[in-house]
């Protein structure tokens, strides 16, 4: 007991030490930038097997890191403690899918939106519908889960010419598109990936649209990198590798190694 | 008066939910639910009355199947009912090119199923035990009359047994339009269901729930008063004479 208070002690007068002595609070250039992260969260990181971690956020932020020519390390970190580690200096970025909101900017600093995930109108893959042709959906039926943004932005855009059944649960509209109760759905894209098959050898359903991700005020603003207020030359930093990254292609390339959809934002 | 006048505009001068939009909602979610509950009541009633003399039959070939009936639908819960009518029969195989579908196609009609069974069930245990309930005198002065069984339960058991059953019917009828309120489950725009559209929509969970649960209210009173009146009429005999 005591022990451990004599090194408790020392550890902290150490750091103080190294505070006062630095000069300065902020981290210095040859300092690796600490990213958090909270796993799993498949794809977007999880571990393999062998206890590498890895996914699309995960091979995002070492790109990001490459072009800035700096060194990374990736800390894990449950959800429920994410701003407040960032605060307390336990780690410099969050990078764990993190949806941009107006509660959260008002403690952090957000990179620009680096992805979001795609809605998408979803038919029986005999059914012919042209979406863009709103006079001909007249008379259908679309199901949606009730209170999402896909319902508010069915409701605003076509509330006029669908039937709009509001469901409690994915579960239960892709039951009724199942058994061809409903004409058509608008899901989000990985959910409705997740439980039924679209577009593959086989299956009953297709995609008739393009990923849907915009106008915001629907879909929101999508996810960002996070930093402490103060930080604003790293996130900088950050902005201008992202962007190059979706100019160049690398962005594409990581995508694409985990989504069958476009998440690109 | 005027300060009254004063105190409601200004409660509503600044009032976003309740537009004509969603009063609209609201007042279609109305007449969904007082279709969806009156239909039920009414064929649900039908089907209870022969439902209730065969229950009565000391012939056991008819008297077990409908207890078998009434006991299922009385024990379990309305929820799951509907859930297996409009989610569970859907996936028997060919069903969807019988004409069966045309009637499940739609939310309305299998929730009406549902709540039609469900109410036939309480009610024909209700009525059952009713027409128990007749005193044997009444009885024993019908046979006396010579009166046939079919003449005896239309002219004496029945009218006294309905008039018996009127408080506990009262009751059913209310009870059915509260469970009613389930019917938003399998998309039905009901009353509830366009509260909880208004709730998503304005993320107002007091404004919208409370407006319905008045609705709600209103329909119950209405209700509660038709029972007062017919208890008063037709029951008057059991009132003290003054």
């Amino acid at each position: 007991m005591r022990h451990s208070r004599l090194l408790l002690t020392a550890a902290l007068s150490a750091s103080l030490a190294s505070a006062v002595f630095s000069g300065s609070v902020m981290a210095r250039d040859d300092d690796p930038i600490r990213l958090a992260v909270d796993v799993p969260y498949e794809p977007f990181e999880y571990k393999t097997a062998d206890g590498t971690l890895t996914g699309f956020e995960v091979d995002l932020g070492n790109a990001v890191c490459d072009y800035l020519e700096v060194e990374c390390t990736w800390v894990e970190q449950p959800w429920d403690g994410m701003i407040p580690g960032l605060m307390a200096r336990k780690y410099d970025a969050i990078m764990s899918s993190m949806a941009i909101t107006e509660e959260r900017a008002q403690q952090v600093l957000f990179s620009e939106p680096y992805y979001t995930t795609p809605s998408a109108w979803i038919t029986a893959k005999d059914r012919d519908i042209d979406i863009q042709d709103k006079e001909s959906l007249k008379g259908l039926t679309v199901g949606v889960q009730r209170a999402t943004i896909q319902d508010r932005y069915v409701t605003d855009l076509y509330g006029d010419v669908l039937e709009i059944r509001r469901y409690g649960s994915a579960d239960d509209v892709i039951a009724d598109m199942q058994t061809g109760r409903l004409d058509l759905t608008f899901m989000d894209y990985p959910i409705a990936e997740a439980s039924i098959d679209i577009d593959t050898e086989g299956s009953e359903f297709k995609r008739i649209s393009d990923f849907i991700k915009e106008p915001k005020k629907y879909f929101g603003q999508g996810v960002g990198v996070a930093f402490r207020k103060r930080d604003k030359a790293l996130a900088e930093k950050f902005n201008e590798a992202l962007a190059e990254l979706k100019a160049n292609g690398t962005y594409e390339e990581i995508m694409n190694k985990y989504f069958t959809y476009d998440v690109k934002l | 008066m005027e300060q009254l006048n004063i105190w409601f505009t200004n409660l509503l001068a600044d009032n976003t939910i309740f537009n004509a939009q969603t009063l609209e909602y609201y007042a279609e979610g109305l007449a969904t639910t007082v279709q969806l509950v009156f239909l039920s009541l009414v064929i649900g009633l039908v089907m209870a009355v022969p439902l209730a003399i065969a229950r009565g039959s000391r012939r056991k070939w008819i008297k077990m199947p409908i207890f078998f009936y009434t006991y299922i639908f009385r024990g379990t819960p309305l929820l799951i009912q509907l859930y297996i009518i409009y989610y569970g029969v859907v996936f028997i195989d060919g069903i969807q090119d019988t004409w069966l579908w045309l009637i499940l196609e739609e939310p309305f009609y299998p929730a009406l199923i549902a709540f039609t069974l469900n109410t036939a069930a309480y009610t024909t245990e209700i009525f059952h035990g009713a027409i128990k309930a007749t005193s044997k005198g009444e009885i024993e002065a019908a046979r006396a009359y010579g009166m046939s069984r079919g003449l005896m339960m239309r002219r004496i058991i029945l009218p006294s047994a309905f008039r018996r059953a009127l408080p506990a019917y009262g009751n059913e009828v209310i009870f059915m339009l509260h469970a009613s309120a389930i019917a938003s489950v399998v998309t039905i725009m009901d009353l509830t269901g366009a509260a909880r559209l208004v709730y998503a929509r304005y993320y107002a969970p007091f404004d919208a729930f409370l407006f319905v649960a008045m609705l709600y209210l209103c329909l119950t009173f209405a209700i509660l008063y038709l029972f007062r009146y017919l208890e008063k009429r037709m029951l008057a005999h059991l009132r003290p004479q003054s």
